[in-house]
């Protein structure tokens, strides 16, 4: 067994337990923790795939963006978490079921008869001065730069709709009043008090 | 070495986790937005695994467009439910029923 197939298969453990531990998990918080790990893993293997600029991106955006977002909105909403898994038992066995179904028909489709090493040969590594980052730029700023644009709208509208679906209305929002604040007159703020002042003390 | 079959069957495995977890959660809309996310990253670890053993890089490309349009779906879905939340007080998915559908 090569260092290669070791580092795959510990990744690949975590990322299958972890995956597990989250959804089976009864606590959201947790549930999203458990999925920051198998995040990890995941960027693990990318990197094993000489993706190292994706793996990076899948760390810093998604765990680092996304799944902070999650915990916030998990803190936030405060969920009573009796409520959440009252269905559990009753769609495991179904659900189990069509999983078992979906693996074995992808192992006997992509199993090594198809996709084994004497099928698709693994590709050379690269040499140490290649770079991930350069030659996906090379196509993400030529070929694909009209698709990149597109992206790059497409989070704009995100972040608008995003900011418009939670903004409070009018009424409930803290607003300044431009009319209220120049006609305000001094003696709406200022309270003159009298104050009956304290006598020396003989000495 | 690790062959390209390896790779897709452990994504395959990723990608029925991610869907039993839509089966067993279903009231939980925080959780079934989560096993979306598994089984996106399952997809992507396909491509990258494509893109690594034919040479293309092409693949890690559609990988870049996913992790974007699966960063505003996340961001736009919770946005949503927070609202479901402020309305209704509740994020089980049994509550919103209101089109009767």
């Amino acid at each position: 067994m090569t260092f290669d197939q070791i580092l795959f298969y510990v990744f690949s453990f975590w990322f299958i337990a972890s995956s597990l531990a989250m959804i089976f998990s009864r606590n959201a918080a947790k549930a999203v923790l458990f999925l920051i790990l198998s995040f990890f893993s995941a960027a693990s293997i990318w990197i094993l795939l000489e993706a190292e600029f994706l793996a990076i991106t899948l760390i810093l955006v998604y765990v680092g963006a996304v799944m902070v977002l999650f915990l916030f909105v998990i803190k936030m909403l405060n969920i009573d978490k009796s409520t959440l898994r009252a269905k559990f038992a009753g769609y495991l066995p179904l659900g189990l079921i069509v999983a078992a179904i979906i693996i074995a028909e992808m192992t006997l489709v992509l199993g090594g008869n198809q996709f084994g090493l004497d099928v698709v040969a693994a590709p050379a590594r690269h040499a140490a001065d290649y770079s991930n980052i350069t030659v996906l730029a090379m196509q993400l700023y030529t070929t694909y730069v009209y698709p990149f644009e597109l992206a790059a709208v497409l989070l704009l509208i995100a972040i608008i709709a995003a900011i418009t679906l939670v903004h409070r209305n009018e009424a409930s929002r803290k607003k300044q009043s431009i009319s209220e604040q120049v006609s305000v007159q001094a003696k709406d703020r200022v309270r003159l008090v009298s104050i009956a002042s304290p006598k020396k003390e003989a000495k | 070495m690790v062959s390209l079959s390896d790779y897709l069957i452990l994504s395959a495995i990723i990608f029925c986790i991610g869907l039993v977890g839509i089966f067993v959660n279903r009231t939980n809309i925080i959780t079934l937005l989560m096993c979306v996310e598994l089984i996106l990253v399952a997809v992507n670890t396909n491509f990258i695994a494509f893109s690594h053993f034919l040479g293309n890089e092409a693949g890690q490309i559609f990988v870049f467009f996913i992790l974007t349009v699966a960063a505003a779906e996340v961001a736009i879905g919770l946005a949503i439910l927070t609202l479901l939340f402020r309305n209704k007080g509740s994020i089980n998915v049994d509550v919103t029923n209101s089109l009767k559908g």
